[in-house]
């Protein structure tokens, strides 16, 4: 009896350490982060950093502002946002209120199917399709400008916000919709006037948690944005993100050079975005169960 | 009158949502179409078993195969136990208090996390500061970190649809809480946490992010011997091949991308054929 006791124990131990697990690599990913990151700083200053105009990492002495690189995030990851926003959201209605049965599960299926192919594969589809189709539309010198990857990440982005809102739109009650219905108001009044405000909250969040997926995106958006660090001054011209400079630069790094630690830092700078991101949207749909 | 316009109102918007659907599904359809038509014509038994000659340039991706295969199993050993013994502690043991929401807050925040500062931090922890080196034991660490909000979240739901009364009745016969999760709880739930279990597989297999530097080699034409060895992996492979390499074969690329698209989407499909089965079986 008392040899079960103890193996129960065992267990339960087993079950608590797993279950703060997450927390843990949370704090570990940010100490690790921190640990490489804040060393530039002996170096730079916080300021110079962020907001200084140039990215030469192996010019002498190295010269490290990544504010083209917050720029070039920002501007891909804008025009993805446009573009995917309402297709999403639209999508999401479509499927989620409109679409029969069957109809559902096969759109269902192909959103999901869109959500399972790696990013690399888009980025290389992206490639030898989309960026010489946006040379040949636009009249440009090179197909590899913001715009190719805004349109690539727009798509990947897609899967998120469409399952995420659907879900929101799915748990509006059903009495909602009829009691509208029954007032003599159409489909489309109703899902406009009474369901879409009701999922507001849900669907703030798939919009949020869309442009997490966007700022972070680094395969593809590598790949087709031609990945020149200058500050972007137009869609049609080549950028260069945050995440594709950690990807790019970090094999040809040394490790403990000033160029090492600042794409920790940028690190840090991504994690930070993406964290207040994450939070934002949990705190859109759960909202309530805070302050229990 | 009134309702007139209303229904034609209707009917214009129905028709631009279901446009935008299709703006968003046909690209999906024709990547499929493409990598298809265009891998296929590579795609024999050679090309799956041959290590790749000529810098890359012909031969086959044999050690790219074996590299993901070790890579996913090294992440399914890590991360399976936590994660379902994460998910049993937040469905059967976790009450609604502070702790148990900044656990949530915290699965919600890694699996959020950029897959290449998962990079970074392997790079930073199991890397340099364990001193594991780029190696397969470094990389599937990574990963494993990496899907462990997948497992956690869908184990958690398939534990939690488990009915109260089926721990109820273990109780009632007088067996102590870990004999319910044991016997009466966790069978149940196996089909949920399975389908949990493929998706992070098929993640973990396509992302090259996280093993940029952590594991990944651009050429080894000989396969891993140990946990500590480099490894080739699909995903990065098909990255060498596509902005690495000059002139490769166009085929070769496609070729790549089919193999890896064709297993995720083969493991995708198993998941929903267990989940379906196990839903059309289940009698509660």
């Amino acid at each position: 009896m008392s040899m079960r006791r103890y193996y129960e124990f065992v267990i339960e131990a087993l079950i608590f350490a797993s279950g703060i697990a997450s927390i843990i690599f949370v704090l570990l990913i940010f100490i690790f982060l921190l640990k490489e990151g804040l060393m530039l700083f002996e170096h730079v200053g916080v300021f110079e950093f962020l907001f200084g105009k140039y990215w030469y990492p192996i010019s002498e002495p190295p010269r490290l502002g990544i504010l083209p690189l917050i720029l070039g995030s920002l501007w891909v990851t804008f025009g993805a946002t446009v573009i995917s926003v309402p297709l999403g959201i639209a999508c999401a209605i479509f499927i989620g209120e409109i679409a029969p049965g069957w109809l559902k599960e096969v759109l269902k299926a192909g959103v999901e199917l869109l959500a399972a192919i790696p990013s690399i594969v888009l980025g290389f589809i992206g490639l030898v399709t989309l960026v010489p189709m946006v040379k040949k539309v636009f009249g440009l010198p090179t197909g590899l400008t913001a715009i190719s990857g805004s349109i690539m990440l727009a798509f990947m982005a897609m899967p998120t916000i469409v399952s995420i809102m659907e879900d929101a739109l799915n748990a509006v009650p059903r009495g909602y919709r009829e009691g509208s219905i029954a007032m003599g108001a159409t489909q489309w009044q109703t899902i406009r006037r009474i369901v879409l405000p009701s999922a507001s909250s849900g669907i703030i969040a798939a919009v949020m948690l869309g442009i997490g997926r966007v700022v972070g995106e680094t395969m593809a958006v590598m790949m087709i944005t031609g990945n020149a660090a200058v500050i972007p001054m137009s869609f049609f011209a080549p950028v260069r993100t945050m995440t594709a400079t950690i990807a790019a630069e970090m094999g040809e790094t040394v490790q403990g050079s000033e160029h090492y630690f600042a794409l920790f830092a940028i690190g840090i700078v991504l994690f930070a975005i993406t964290f207040v991101i994450n939070l934002l949207a949990d705190f859109a749909l759960h909202g309530k169960q805070i302050r229990t | 009158m009134k309702l007139g316009n209303a229904q034609v109102e209707q009917k214009i918007v129905f028709f631009f949502l279901f446009l935008s659907t299709l703006i968003i599904l046909i690209p999906v359809i024709l990547v499929l179409i493409v990598i298809i038509s265009r891998g296929s014509s590579v795609l024999n038994w050679a090309f799956l078993t041959a290590m790749p000659r000529m810098g890359m340039r012909s031969g086959g991706i044999f050690p790219t195969i074996v590299g993901t295969f070790y890579l996913v199993a090294g992440t399914l050993v890590f991360a399976l136990p936590i994660g379902i013994f994460s998910a049993i502690y937040l469905s059967e043991y976790s009450k609604r208090n502070l702790l148990t929401r900044i656990i949530e807050l915290a699965i919600v925040n890694l699996a959020g996390v950029p897959s290449v500062v998962y990079g970074l931090f392997g790079l930073g922890l199991f890397v340099v500061f364990l001193k594991f080196g780029a190696s397969i034991l470094a990389g599937s660490l990574t990963l494993a970190v990496m899907v462990l909000p997948v497992i956690i979240t869908a184990s958690r739901e398939a534990l939690q649809s488990v009915p109260r009364s089926f721990r109820e009745v273990s109780y009632s016969l007088g067996a102590t809480k870990w004999q319910t999760i044991r016997y009466a709880v966790l069978p149940h739930a196996l089909p949920g946490i399975l389908t949990g279990t493929i998706l992070s597989v098929s993640r973990a297999a396509g992302e090259t992010a996280p093993i940029l530097f952590t594991v990944a080699a651009f050429y080894l034409p000989r396969l891993p011997q140990s946990i500590f060895d480099q490894a080739m992996a699909l995903p990065y492979h098909l990255y060498v091949l596509s902005t690495q390499v000059p002139n490769v074969r166009l085929e070769l690329q496609y070729g790549t991308a089919l193999v890896l698209v064709g297993l995720i989407v083969i493991a995708n499909l198993v998941a929903v054929i267990i989940r379906s089965y196990f839903r059309a079986k289940k009698q509660w």
